[in-house]
């Protein structure tokens, strides 16, 4: 019997649906794996992250003994600004665990109080002479082994060797936990100081203000320079070779790789021009010339969109072309222009390869004052601490990356909004 | 005056250009004011840019050329025995000079000639301070004044003033030459440097990269050996896991969000992948070197492998995450440009969805793929943090993914970071790779988007 073509179909069939099933589940694993990455990308460094917005605290009830600040009694800020802290400190501990008497131990029982305390005594007995005398309690920020002790980062079933708390550390922590002495809050000191080398030390507000100024000189340059040049492009630009060269040229600038920028910065504004190393004001100029096609190529699409009738409306009640794109063109494009340069904003802000050519790497504690001085930005701020071996740096890198999604998060939101709000259809 | 302190001086003197402009226009039109050719405020639009553009102008070419003169102007008022010296020791002394008028320390004991250098330097400088304020403060007052006695009411200043307009946009446009010619320029000159020392051949095809060259003579254990293979191999071997990730996933994931899903949900799905590439590189760095290299780690301890912890494969998978969203969506935009009638034709005769996307959308949608494909390859070449913190700087010639290799862009950095002296051979390699670098992107750029065009063409 010889099959009919209906049969030979009909006998393909269940293969034939069998590998579109196949087919389409790949399309769907796929899009399950994209998907699967992001999330695990967030939980692990939510995970990893969330705990560095506390910090433990350690209570200390310091006596400002007079004979160790200020023994000729003079109140002369010069001697109190040079004045052995440190001493204070030590005196508490002691006075705490009496039984410490060997030096060695001594001097790991004082570790336990970050360096930084010494800091905020000074500042105390600076901002207020009258302390001296007197007792007070207060908080000071534990060091960072006993804050990951703390949160349990440091197992005390390790074996001794392998833990970077000894023993007898940890019966003092206990000790100290069970008084009450030690509490974890709200970690202040992560949003408000630069970078330090002791992680508890450690914030990232030098950083954030290094990329509000670096974002500041890259917005003031690439926006107008940007719609200026998609304005010419989209608007005069006779159709030539020299127009075709420029687009190329944009279209190839688009795709350079973000580190030959920093070549060019390297080469061109610190050796060339003699700019100072390490200050925004370089780091906003080499991220302006990268963002410069996003800005354009957004912005030239925005005009396009504007319609004819709107153009030939303005040129019908005897505008000039430029009264025309002045008066009425731009007000229309300008929501989706904005939108591009927020996304391109997005991405300065996100980028650090460049800004690692032209010195933005360097250790600097001191909050910038200015688009001259010296400073970093956040996502090398990022990439620095990931350098670090400190097991406390681990949490503040993911908190600092937190910090800069949730920067990037509301710039996209942003640019969202604008373009949902101002989104008009022709 | 400080460059701050002028600039805001310009800008009340523009406004103040303006408003004279704009009221001798008036003044002249009398009550015939409809005689004017321009509406008034283009008088004044005109007088403010003779203002303020050619004093803006004057002080940018000052200070571009201000350091050099007084340099060359110290030097030559030197000593004859400081002008002997070869030019990095004259440097020194420059910076010294310039290190005791900013009070900051200086590198030797000033003998009494450089304190009188250093003086005269000083002096220079004030001048030229001084000499500025006032050449730009006259010549602004000189354009406004100028532009003032032109205004009449046949003058045309609208147009005068829109052609000014029009020439500062083209200005404006032709910054991308000049930011290309920048980049080729700046790698071309320090390459060239470095090839005088490397020969360009040892570069391209010496097999081993130890770039750390000797201080003195008799050093051991550092001879400099400039041979770029390894970091080929290096970033060949990172871009192709990357794509081995990034190219199966990215073009399925398209294929599914733009024939199968529900619109619904491709309007959740397509943003949320597209989250990804809006993830900062350093972000995907540090993911790699905490998350990713461990669990590999320890996965391959499970199986019985040594995985270095700084693997290729770490860094390879990570990037290749990153980069899922590009192919993606190039590749819907592409798939959505094949036109809806070959779809039709395609299963009016019959062919399930699969085989009609297999058979049709796919064929001809290739040649917009591939171009996608190349841009993200160049992505992948270009990447940096990720391969910075991930993949390690061992410059070993394997292929095996489990070991650290080392890339063009890690060498770039590493090279780059820290103290740099530009005549050593070291720093200048790092220009030597960045052109390649930056001509094998460029390649692949210009394939990829001639390839896109083409194809767009076809359909459009």
């Amino acid at each position: 019997m010889t099959m009919t073509t209906a049969d030979k179909i009909q006998a393909g069939l269940k293969k034939r649906y069998a590998a579109e099933r196949r087919f389409r589940s790949y399309g769907l694993v796929s899009v399950t794996i994209g998907l699967a990455a992001l999330l695990f990308l967030f939980m692990s460094i939510i995970g990893k992250g969330y705990t560095a917005f506390q910090q433990t605290y350690l209570k200390l009830d310091v006596q400002f003994d007079e004979a160790i600040i200020d023994p000729q009694a003079t109140r002369d800020p010069q001697t109190l600004a040079r004045a052995d802290y440190g001493k204070l400190i030590k005196k508490t501990m002691r006075e705490r665990f009496p039984d410490v008497k060997n030096r060695r131990d001594k001097r790991k029982l004082y570790k336990l109080a970050s360096p930084g305390a010494v800091f905020i005594i000074q500042d105390m007995v600076r901002k207020d002479p009258e302390l001296i005398g007197t007792t007070q309690t207060i908080w000071v920020p534990a060091d960072d082994d006993v804050d990951m002790f703390i949160k349990g980062y440091i197992n005390r079933d390790d074996p001794e060797s392998a833990r970077r708390l000894k023993d007898k550390e940890i019966a003092w922590i206990d000790a100290l936990a069970a008084t009450g002495s030690l509490e974890k809050r709200f970690n202040k000191t992560f949003f408000t100081a630069g970078d330090s080398r002791e992680p508890e030390l450690a914030g990232i507000w030098g950083a954030v203000v290094g990329s509000f100024y670096t974002l500041l000189v890259t917005l003031v340059l690439s926006f107008p320079i940007g719609v200026a040049t998609a304005v010419y492009l989209q608007e005069f630009a006779p159709r030539n070779r020299w127009t075709d060269l420029i687009e190329v040229n944009i279209n190839n600038l688009a795709a350079v790789p973000s580190i030959v920028f920093g070549l060019l910065g390297l080469s061109v504004f610190l050796n060339f021009m003699a700019l100072p190393r390490s200050a925004p004001l370089v780091g906003g100029l080499v991220l302006s010339l990268m963002t410069l096609p996003t800005v354009i190529i957004a912005s030239r699409a925005s005009l396009q969109s504007v319609p004819p009738s709107i153009r030939e409306g303005a040129l019908g009640m005897g505008a000039s072309q430029m009264q025309m794109i002045a008066h009425h063109v731009l007000p229309l494009a300008m929501p989706g222009m904005l939108t591009g340069t927020i996304i391109g904003m997005a991405r300065a802000l996100g980028e650090s390869a460049p800004l690692l050519m032209i010195g933005m790497v360097a250790f600097i504690v001191n909050i910038p004052e200015g688009p001259l001085d010296p400073s970093t930005v956040l996502p090398v701020q990022i990439y620095l601490w990931a350098d670090t071996p400190e097991r406390a740096f681990v949490e503040r890198t993911s908190a600092a990356t937190l910090v800069l999604l949730a920067f990037l998060v509301a710039m996209n939101g942003a640019a969202v909004w604008l373009r949902k709000r101002f989104e008009q259809r022709w | 005056m400080s460059t701050p302190l002028l600039l805001a001086v310009l800008l009340l003197l523009t406004a103040a250009a303006f408003e004279f402009g704009r009221r001798r226009a008036l003044h002249l039109a009398g009550p015939e004011f409809r005689t004017l050719h321009s509406l008034p405020r283009y008088y004044g639009s005109f007088t403010a840019l003779w203002c303020a553009l050619p004093a803006l102008v004057l002080l940018g070419t000052w200070l571009a050329f201000e350091d050099e003169i007084i340099t060359s102007l110290v030097v030559a008022d030197l000593p004859a025995t400081y002008q002997s010296l070869s030019e990095p020791e004259l440097n020194l002394i420059i910076n010294d000079l310039r290190n005791q008028l900013s009070g900051n320390v200086v590198s030797q004991e000033l003998s009494p000639d450089m304190q009188a250098a250093a003086e005269h330097y000083g002096s220079l400088r004030a001048t030229s301070k001084a000499a500025m304020a006032v050449i730009f403060l006259s010549v602004a007052m000189l354009g406004m004044g100028l532009a003032w006695r032109k205004i009449a009411p046949n003058f045309w200043a609208r147009n005068r003033v829109e052609a000014i307009i029009k020439v500062l946009l083209i200005i404006c446009s032709t910054l991308a030459i000049f930011t290309t010619i920048g980049i080729v320029l700046s790698v071309l000159f320090e390459s060239i440097r470095f090839f005088q020392a490397v020969p360009v051949f040892d570069f391209l095809f010496g097999l081993e990269w130890s770039p750390q060259t000797a201080i003195r003579e008799d050093q051991v254990g550092s001879s400099g050996a400039f041979g770029a293979v390894p970091l080929f191999a290096g970033t060949l071997l990172i871009s192709f896991i990357a794509m081995l990730v990034a190219a199966p996933i990215g073009l399925t994931s398209a294929i599914y969000l733009s024939e199968y899903s529900h619109p619904r949900f491709r309007a959740t799905a397509k943003p949320l992948l597209e989250i990804l590439a809006g993830i900062p590189t350093v972000v995907y760095g540090f993911f790699a070197a905490l998350t990713v290299a461990p669990l590999l780690r320890n996965v391959g301890t499970y199986f019985g492998l040594d995985v270095s912890s700084e693997s290729a494969l770490a860094a390879g998978l990570v990037m290749g995450i990153m980069i899922i969203p590009f192919v993606s969506s190039i590749s819907d935009d592409v798939i959505n440009a094949v036109p809806q009638s070959l779809r039709d034709g395609s299963l009016a005769l019959g062919s399930t969805q699969s085989e009609m996307i297999r058979k049709v959308v796919l064929p001809a949608a290739l040649p917009g793929i591939v171009g996608g494909l190349l841009l993200a390859i160049s992505r992948a070449i270009g990447e940096t943090m990720i391969v910075v913190m991930a993949a390690g700087l061992a410059a070993k010639l394997t292929v095996n993914p489990l070991e650290a290799v080392t890339t063009v862009t890690v060498q770039i950095v590493t090279l780059l970071v820290g103290d740099q002296e530009f005549d050593s051979p070291k720093t200048l390699a790092a220009f030597a790779l960045g052109l390649m670098l930056f001509l094998v992107t460029l390649a692949l750029n210009v394939i990829a988007l001639y390839v896109v065009r083409k194809y767009r063409e076809q359909y459009e």
